[in-house]
């Protein structure tokens, strides 16, 4: 029992995070933003320069080994900046075909996602129709759907791979609050997907990536918007005073800490719990999901209100972690459902 | 990151778990599961010295006072079986958890081993006296005074909410030795024996009914010279060395008993069909989500070896668990309803669950109220302006 990074972890950890710093300027975000909410450059350049797209993914699938832990850093950092990118997509995807698909769709799907050649989305449990080898339905919303060059879509006991450009397919984006992940319409009229082997495989692997990707964007987000909070309460005089003495401002910082720091054993915990294969895995993914969610939007509305008017612009940044913040809450299942599952497991009723 | 266990510590849990297990359906079956900190604490003693004779009393301190060296994992892991076995709290906590480890820290060699062998037996009962009626969350404001007098330190002045003082055997308080000093200068830290006529201790009555904690009063109070902790004036020091003690691997067996008094909430709500009430599930479910979190949040303060850096998960842990238990207290009553606002006997006495709702108004107090600690987070952690003061 360590419950700390390891060096390597430490290394990476300071690696992406510079790595989106830089990068992922409110600039090149907003670029992103009126377009189809990716930043291609940074996209590829964290794929292809820094070479962890693939974490999580097996060596031999062409991934970069690791864990979850490791993963969970990545993502923190990109939420950090709320870098628009489709590492939900991946994280979801990817490893639902690693985990579950046939030897020839990993073979052609991953290296190309790994990549970042072709981007991926998913939408978990949507309504669909498999009849005589093809899949008709409405899958509403897929975030970054509007970019995406491959689907995978899941309803229990069956999952599917279908590519956006499949006779049959038809995708509308949506005009959605958060342009970083922007949301769309798929509709599927026959179209010829392709099965994946193991379904159920498939679908653990999906609900943890992506669970796990949004606690720890959440963490990211909210950890970012508490220290750019305290950079302000130090800069902004009022009364005579800067804000951040203020009893009743600083106590307000406290709290955000308080929450964060909890999302934080979050993350970590989910994430070591997956990695080791705990029992507590499914309990951990589905408190860390709920929490951090609701400790970024706690964190983000106070990044707002304690920035006052400035905060309330279009140009500050503090929109883009609030709505990020709200579209994480929603998204993969809303708190109230993972705190249910979590009630029917320790009031012992889980199936 | 690793949160798995090695099969050596595993094995170390069977053993702790096995052990404490004979006891507590054995010799020691009758203060199983008490609840209080008061009761039956004449017994309670006794298992302080057995748990001491048994090399149990303080696993983590050296082998040479009485401790058995054991490793992080080795104390998280026993602090978990002692409360999953139902044995009580630790009667000695304030001498285990306070008095020890700064004696360790601070302490002369003949301090040491003057105190730290009985801590570890279970044969000397320390108590706490910081706080005092114009002196709380300003501690720095303590008024009892000392003086060097023929070769022994002369104490005067009075404490309170001194818990546990009638059933103590010394008691440590920070004094003001220098005459006319102010604020956290001019403070010594003193050990002394309670059993002294300058010494009246005094209970006083809680909400719940209970008198743990005491007035302390001293009347020419009297200690040898080499009764202190650090040098004349270290007082303030000393103490928040002290204080810093109180987040350590203790917390993970407290987080036990938190467990049990989840479990039973759960229990009684599966009993009288709350747990069917879809508000009271995402209740239940969010005690849930926080008794982990505060287990995993305390695993990474203790994993925490770079002390350089600002520990948040340190920094946020009291009002964390403080807050949590709080509100754990309030959804015991919301499934309980109103049969938990019935004693059911005919003294003003509370079972585990209704005495959960009303003492845990105090944990939000003591050690540190749940305002002092944000402004502790606000100002160490995120380095923000102090608080002004009124005086000084
Ligand atoms: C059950 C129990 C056991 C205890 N055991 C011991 C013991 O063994 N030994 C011991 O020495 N003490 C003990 N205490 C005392 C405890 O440490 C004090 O009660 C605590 O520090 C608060 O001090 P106070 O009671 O004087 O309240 P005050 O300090 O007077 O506080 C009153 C209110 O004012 C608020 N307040 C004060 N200062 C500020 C500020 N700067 N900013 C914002 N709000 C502020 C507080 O949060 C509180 O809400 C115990 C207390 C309890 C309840």
């Amino acid at each position: 029992m360590e419950f700390a990074f390891t060096d390597e972890q430490a290394m990476i950890a300071e690696t992406v995070q510079s790595f989106f710093r830089e990068n992922a300027t409110s600039e090149r975000t907003r670029t992103a933003m009126a377009g189809d909410g990716i930043d291609r450059e940074l996209w590829s350049a964290f794929c292809a320069e820094l070479g962890l797209a693939g974490i999580g993914i097996d060596e031999e699938l062409g991934g970069a080994g690791l864990g979850m832990v490791e993963f969970a850093i990545v993502a923190e950092a990109a939420g950090a900046q709320v870098a628009a990118i489709p590492l939900l997509g991946l994280a979801t995807c990817a490893g639902a075909i690693a985990a579950g698909g046939t030897d020839e769709q990993k073979a052609e799907w991953l290296p190309q996602l790994i990549a970042g050649e072709a981007i991926a989305a998913c939408e978990g449990m949507p309504a669909l129709d498999w009849n005589g080898g093809k899949l008709s339905g409405t899958i509403d919303p897929v975030p970054h759907g509007g970019a995406a060059d491959l689907f995978v879509f899941v309803t229990p006991g069956q999952a599917w791979l279908v590519r956006a450009d499949a006779p049959g397919v038809s995708v509308t984006q949506h005009v959605t609050m958060d342009q970083t992940r922007p949301l769309a319409r798929v509709v599927l009229d026959n179209v010829a997907a392709e099965p994946l082997a193991d379904a159920d495989a498939a679908i653990k692997a999906l609900q943890t990536g992506g669970w796990l990707c949004l606690a720890a964007e959440a963490l990211g987000g909210a950890q970012e918007a508490l220290d750019r909070t305290v950079a302000y309460a130090q800069e902004r005089v009022q009364f005579g005073r800067q804000i951040g003495s203020f009893q009743a401002y600083k106590h307000r910082l406290a709290d955000m800490m308080i929450e964060i720091e909890q999302a934080r054993s979050a993350v970590y915990w989910a994430a070591c719990a997956v990695d080791e294969g705990s029992d507590e895995a499914p309990l951990a993914l589905h408190a860390a999901k709920s929490f951090c969610a609701d400790t970024y939007f706690m964190c983000a509305g106070n990044m707002i209100q304690l920035h006052g008017g400035i905060g309330f612009t279009w140009e500050h940044d503090a929109h883009l972690f609030f709505k990020r913040a709200r579209s994480i809450q929603s998204m993969l299942g809303a708190g109230n459902f993972h705190r249910e599952e979590i009630a029917k497991m320790v009031l012992g009723e889980a199936a | 990151m690793k949160l798995g266990f090695s099969e050596a510590e595993e094995a170390f849990r069977a053993e702790c778990a096995a052990w404490l297990q004979a006891q507590m359906t054995g010799e020691f079956a009758d203060i199983r599961g008490i609840h209080t900190l008061t009761d039956m604490p004449e017994r309670r003693k006794e298992w302080e010295q057995h748990l001491g004779k048994h090399g149990w009393g303080c696993i983590g301190w050296p082998r040479q006072w009485g401790g058995r060296d054991a490793t992080l994992a080795e104390q998280v892991i026993f602090a978990e079986e002692y409360a999953r076995s139902g044995a009580p709290g630790r009667i000695n906590h304030i001498g285990i958890e306070l008095a020890g480890p700064t004696i360790l820290a601070f302490g002369t060699e003949e301090q040491k081993q003057r105190f730290l062998p009985d801590i570890a037996a279970g044969k000397t009962i320390f108590c706490q006296g910081f706080s005092e009626p114009n002196a709380g969350s300003d501690l720095a404001s303590v008024r009892t005074k000392g003086r060097l007098e023929s070769g022994e330190w002369v104490v005067n002045g009075q404490k309170i909410w001194t818990s546990l003082a009638h059933i103590s055997d010394w008691i440590f308080v920070v004094a003001r030795t220098e005459e006319g000093s102010k604020g956290p200068k001019g403070l010594t830290f003193l050990m002394m024996p309670l059993d002294q006529d300058g010494i009246e201790v005094r209970g006083i009555r809680q909400i719940n009914g209970d008198a743990e904690f005491n007035e302390t009063f001293f009347t020419d109070a009297r200690c040898p010279a080499d009764s202190l902790i650090g040098n004349i004036g270290d007082g303030w020091k000393i103490a928040m060395g002290l204080l810093a003690f109180e987040r350590g691997v203790s917390t993970l067996g407290q987080q036990m008993g938190f467990r049990n008094e989840l479990d039973a909430i759960i229990a009684a709500a599966k009993d009288n069909g709350a747990a069917n009430d879809p508000l009271i599930r995402q209740r239940i479910a969010k005690a849930e989500i926080g008794l982990r979190l505060m287990r995993y949040g305390a695993l990474r303060m203790l994993s925490n070896s770079d002390h350089s850096k600002i520990d948040g998960a340190a920094l946020t842990y009291k009002i964390q668990w403080a807050s949590w238990r709080r509100d754990l207290g309030e959804l015991a009553m919301d499934v309980l309803g109103q049969a938990g606002e019935i004693a059911g006997g005919s003294a003003y006495e509370w079972g585990m669950l209704p005495n959960l709702f009303l003492f845990s108004r105090s944990d939000t107090i003591y050690g540190g109220t749940n305002q002092i600690q944000r402004n502790l987070i606000a100002e160490r952690g995120l380095g923000m302006p102090r608080e002004p003061r009124g005086d000084l």
